[in-house]
């Protein structure tokens, strides 16, 4: 059983460890994240240019380094658990994921490489959060000639206001979704930057009202396309899931240090077993998050080489999401309880990370819209991936139109 | 970072699964699904002849040195036997204190003549097991050990005099390995004695204990000058806390990993009677079913973890949550069943306090968060080893 990071997998590790600890500090974060892309460009071009982590898992044929999920998600571990504030989830998960599964060679070779390069991307699915269904598109295109007519909003589009590329999620007159790569500055797309409560993640609503989309611009090789599109969102649920896993950590290092200095009644507060037992089920929810991530990871790996099937990605995805998404908020809540009033303080990182944690538990289904997915595996006669995907609830489109 | 077992590893699951297939009918069929925790009381004797059907296959002591008729079993393999076994609904086990707890601590401490003499009635499965560690003062604090050793020069043998406590299927087994306190001076883990005694002699007395579920696996051991061979003492006398810490590393090891096969029938049980009485169309219950299914899945998860790494035989972070995780869901599991269940989970399946298979797994579930450490002793273990913080100041 290897069921365990190889040494070169080690190495990736630590190497990102060490770099996000040294860049990634409490002063970098207060300092970007009031700015209005909220990263800092300088960091950003370091991290494309000297860890080449954009790269990990794109094919070497696109500028890419060929490497596996498993390896990607050991850095966004590290992402989470510093807190970075960088394009690259964006970019990455959500991007290049949807091009890697829904681009022509031709377009892989474009815009991949582009990505590979450090060029900034976002994927624009969603439209006002339901809590009825997650992630469902509602936003419609029509072919009209050689072009399509796309209207809709979409919201809390991450990265939204300052991705140099867009890409598009929209549903045909069949229903079936499509993808559609665009320029970001010059779409023509209306672009709002939305203030946040996690000020280390911005996002942005951006309203498409008949815009017209050369047909050349759609991702071409979406066959079966609601169940590609349930894949790409799978596949980036796993990332978020891995960055929520280094999140527990770093709440859980924060309490055990803190606890361990702060005396009260002539001892140190982490010698009180109320404290202890509470850091003992911190530590149980990361590690248990920690193996449904690395599982995740090799499902992915297995997807993404063509031995996987999109069922079991599902499932791995819902089943690391449901648990990390409640776990990483939990160990938010108890680390700042344990940190007492300068829990409480701007002054403190603790609020970052709780806040990070609660827009993250919501970001890409929380954990009882998963469990519910998990339910329907489970218990429903409907299949998954049959004719009615679950990322589409026909009813509420049916409505809204 | 990889998934699979090997090609090999495959094939001796397809070896195992079919003699399991072709050996678990006939007499046997009765067994399949019974004798597991808060069944263990029944059929003793119909699964002792199992045992024997297990070492006439080669199918006892599996993770022995073969030198000694084990099998040598990999730990991937030692996993695939324990969930083929569960698979296949065979019966709990009668054997499994000799094959998993005492033969391995006499392999590791004992000396040669203990082995010959002990190991091969094991093997065989005619010679059966119990622990003689809980005391009635001692529950979590296991080092509290008041049961005396004494040896007496005249007949060149130790006496024993103390209580154990929670001792299972004491009144199905042939031998006990006691802990007691050789040094009558000395207190916690210091001066005590592991012992190998004969279960069948006038100064060893078992009483069941009536669980909460009317039925008795469990039971008191008294020993009022109970006699123990000088040659069947393990290790030096005083060094006994060693060889029983040896022996808990192997309570906590790989077999507990079987179970999860166990545990995956009894979800499949309760999700098909969810299905059955449409409480799977509840929402709230939908909730709790997938958070089940999710929590076993990554309950095997982490025990892939816990398989690959560690070479070094250190406790990992994975490990170190293990028991915690999974008394913890299995508690829920049995609450999940009679929540499902509703009013009629208070409805018994006959006279003399007849419990279904469910409301026996409710009932006996809450032992799981408490013996073999309690979920709070857990808590301590994690955030002490696992976190390194200060220890509980000891009372004075």
């Amino acid at each position: 059983m290897e069921f365990a990071f190889n040494e070169e997998q080690l190495m990736i590790q630590e190497s990102a460890e060490s770099f996000l600890r040294d860049k990634s500090t409490s002063e970098s974060i207060r300092r970007v994240m009031d700015t209005d892309t909220g990263y800092c460009p300088e960091l950003w071009q370091s991290i494309c240019q000297d860890m080449y982590w954009q790269a990990i898992h794109l094919p070497e044929s696109c500028g890419g380094m060929g490497l596996g999920y498993v390896e990607l998600l050991a850095v966004t571990e590290q992402m989470g658990r510093y807190l970075l504030c960088a394009p690259f989830f964006s970019s990455v998960a959500l991007a290049a994921n949807a091009i890697l599964l829904a681009g022509s060679e031709s377009q892989k070779q474009c815009y991949l490489s582009a990505i590979a390069e450090g060029k900034t991307a976002t994927l624009a699915y969603s439209s006002s959060g339901s809590s009825q269904s997650f992630n469902h598109v509602v936003a419609r295109c029509v072919a009209d000639g050689d072009h399509y007519i796309l209207n809709g909003d979409y919201q809390h589009v991450i990265d939204g206001a300052s991705s140099e590329f867009l890409i598009l999620a929209a549903r045909d007159e069949q229903d079936d979704i499509q993808l559609f790569l665009v320029d970001g500055m010059s779409a023509g797309l209306e672009v709002q930057a939305l203030p946040t409560m996690d000020q280390t993640r911005h996002r942005a609503r951006l309203s498409a009202s008949n815009l017209r989309l050369p047909a050349s611009t759609r991702l071409s090789q979406f066959d079966n396309a609601n169940t590609a599109f349930s894949a790409v969102l799978d596949l980036a649920t796993i990332a978020l899931a891995a960055e929520q896993v280094g999140l527990m950590q770093q709440l859980l290092d924060m309490a055990v240090a803190y606890t361990g200095e702060r005396q009260q009644f002539n001892r140190p507060i982490a010698s009180f077993q109320a404290i202890k037992h509470m850091a003992a089920d911190m530590m149980l929810r990361t590690e248990v998050g920690r193996s449904a991530v690395y599982y995740a990871a090799c499902i992915a790996d297995e997807y993404l080489a063509g031995t996987g099937t999109s069922e079991s990605l599902a499932e791995a995805a819902s089943i690391a999401k449901a648990w990390c998404s409640e776990s990483a908020f939990k160990n938010a809540a108890d680390c700042l309880q344990m940190h007492g009033g300068v829990g409480f303080t701007w002054e403190y990182d603790v609020h970052l990370f709780f806040k990070r944690a609660k827009a993250s538990e919501h970001f890409l289904g929380n954990s009882a819209q998963h469990r519910e997915r998990i339910a329907t595996m489970l218990l429903d006669e409907k299949r998954l991936f049959g004719n009615t995907p679950l990322f589409s609830d026909k009813k509420l489109v049916g409505a809204e139109k | 970072m990889k998934l699979s077992f090997t090609p090999e590893d495959e094939q001796f699951r397809g070896e195992i699964a079919s003699w399991l297939q072709e050996n678990l009918c006939g007499e046997f069929a009765e067994l399949k699904f019974r004798g597991g925790p808060g069944d263990e009381h029944m059929f003793p004797e119909q699964r002792k002849g199992w045992e024997q059907k297990l070492a006439e296959g080669g199918w006892t002591c599996v993770s022995w040195p073969k030198q000694y008729g084990g099998r040598e079993l990999s730990i991937e393999q030692q996993v695939i036997f324990y969930e083929e076994y569960a698979r296949a609904g065979a019966p709990g086990r009668m054997g499994h204190i000799g094959d998993g707890l005492a033969g391995p601590t006499i392999l590791a401490f004992g000396t040669e003549a203990q082995k010959q003499k002990y190991l091969p009635g094991i093997l065989a499965g005619t010679e059966f097991w119990c622990q003689g560690y809980s005391e009635p003062g001692a529950g979590s604090d296991l080092a509290n050990v008041k049961t005396k050793a004494r040896f007496d020069e005249a007949s060149g043998k130790w006496i024993l005099n103390g209580q154990k406590v929670w001792t299972s299927l004491a009144h199905e087994s042939d031998y006990c390995f006691v802990i007691a306190r050789t040094d009558p001076e000395s207190s916690a883990h210091k001066g005590l004695g592991f012992f190998l005694m004969k279960m069948d002699q006038p100064g060893i007395t078992v009483r069941p204990i009536e669980q909460i579920t009317g039925t008795s696996e469990f039971n008191e051991v008294f020993f009022d000058d109970a006699v123990c061979d000088a040659d069947d003492i393990v290790g030096a006398p005083g060094e006994g806390w060693k060889v029983a810490m040896g022996l808990l590393g192997f309570e906590r090891g790989v077999s507990t990993l079987g179970q999860q096969m166990a545990f995956q029938n009894e979800l499949d049980e309760v999700i098909k009677l969810a299905k059955s009485r449409g409480a799977d169309r509840d929402p709230a219950l939908r909730q709790r079913i997938a958070q089940a299914h999710i929590g076993l899945k990554i309950m095997r998860y982490n025990s892939m973890r816990m398989l690959s790494g560690g070479a070094d035989g250190s406790l990992q972070k994975e490990a170190l949550i293990y028991k915690l995780y999974w008394a913890s869901w299995h508690r829920d599991l049995g609450e999940l069943a009679m929540d499902i269940l509703g009013e009629d989970a208070d409805i018994l399946a006959g006279e003399n306090y007849e419990l279904s298979r469910l409301q026996s797994l409710f009932l006996f579930t809450r032992s799981d968060t408490i013996y073999g450490g309690t979920n709070e002793i857990q808590r301590n273990i994690i955030a002490e080893r696992g976190l390194g913080m200060p220890r509980e100041k000891r009372a004075s």
